[in-house]
């Protein structure tokens, strides 16, 4: 397993914001339309992380105009342009899935205090 | 006929393309191999390479296995392929060089062959893909393969139908696979998308037959 181990290390990145569950992030990520490059920006809730090394990926959950939207990403993607931290969210628990049934004020995440 | 390569696959992971694409892959070590002897159009009516590919321990090896390498003069191999080559390729080896992974290039695409990872003993569903029946409502049907023929005529189950046996453990290919790199300090290869075996099983390489 040594093999796979190497060649995922050259996948990863140097260096990845620390990030938790439960924080409001902002993912900058790059677009390709034909041959013209964008960058775009998704903001919501980190509600889990999945897998390790070359394989991590982080699901991030934000409502919009009522309507709930989940986006998976993979954290070592060269896509992925920038990864900002805007609120550290405390959370109890390491996947945040019963955010999906609450709505309003249940589907908050309170605020870690320093 | 392109020369055949022997390997172990090593397991899947992903890559990231130049684009940021995510590319799924499967590692192949390939098993640096020594040419054992040389098929040749006058004496054997076929040209071919034969490559030995993983060193042996003498002593596993029976009487005849021993003269076999002797009279070669080569160290013992634990595989022996056969490929066939045209006549340009069958002069460029001699009896002793080694094959390796400078037979493929990046980019190109492959066949492999591999012993299938084994099922047991399987049911119609998973091994011929039948529906089945439904689990609930008082369905008294759910996995069986059902009806298998008629009755006096034809008196027969028809050639084809699909049982319940055996599934897997046996020779798959799958063809035009792209090699997504070549890494030689590593002995590597990396194969877009699966492929046959499990992890540590032997692989075959060669060239792709239909591109």
């Amino acid at each position: 397993m040594d093999l796979i181990k190497k060649i995922e290390g050259e996948q990863l990145k140097n260096e990845v914001p620390v990030f938790n569950v439960g924080d409001t992030i902002k993912v900058s990520m790059k677009i390709v339309e034909g041959d013209r490059e964008r960058v775009q920006v998704f903001q919501g809730t980190v509600i889990a992380r999945c897998g390790n090394n070359a394989n991590e990926t982080f699901t991030v959950r934000r409502v919009v105009y009522g309507e709930g939207v989940e986006r998976v990403f993979l954290l070592h993607s060269p896509r992925i342009v920038d990864i900002e931290v805007t609120r550290r969210g405390k959370v109890r628990r390491a996947k945040l899935y019963y955010l999906k049934d609450k709505v309003g004020k249940g589907a908050r995440v309170k605020e870690m205090k320093r | 006929m392109s020369i055949i390569l022997l390997g172990r696959k090593k397991g899947m992971t992903r890559i990231f393309d130049a684009k940021g694409e995510v590319i799924p892959v499967s590692v192949v070590e390939i098993k640096p191999g020594t040419v054992l002897d040389k098929k040749t159009q006058e004496k054997h009516q076929y040209t071919a390479l034969q490559v030995g590919f993983e060193d042996r321990k003498e002593k596993l090896l029976k009487k005849p296995q021993k003269v076999f390498f002797a009279k070669m003069n080569q160290s013992p191999k634990r595989y022996i392929r056969e490929s066939r080559v045209s006549q340009e390729i069958l002069d460029s080896y001699s009896a002793g060089d080694a094959v390796g992974l400078t037979v493929f290039e990046k980019g190109e695409f492959v066949d492999v062959s591999a012993k299938s990872i084994g099922k047991g003993f399987a049911g119609v569903m998973k091994r011929w893909n039948y529906r089945g029946g439904r689990d609930s409502h008082g369905s008294m049907f759910h996995r069986a393969p059902g009806s298998i023929g008629a009755s006096a005529d034809p008196s027969r189950v028809f050639k084809g139908t699909g049982l319940p046996g055996r599934m897997g453990g046996k020779r798959a290919t799958v063809q035009n696979i792209e090699i997504v790199d070549v890494r030689e300090s590593d002995n590597i290869v990396l194969l877009k998308g699966g492929i046959p075996g499990p992890r540590g099983g032997v692989v075959e390489i060669r060239k792709a037959k239909k591109k």
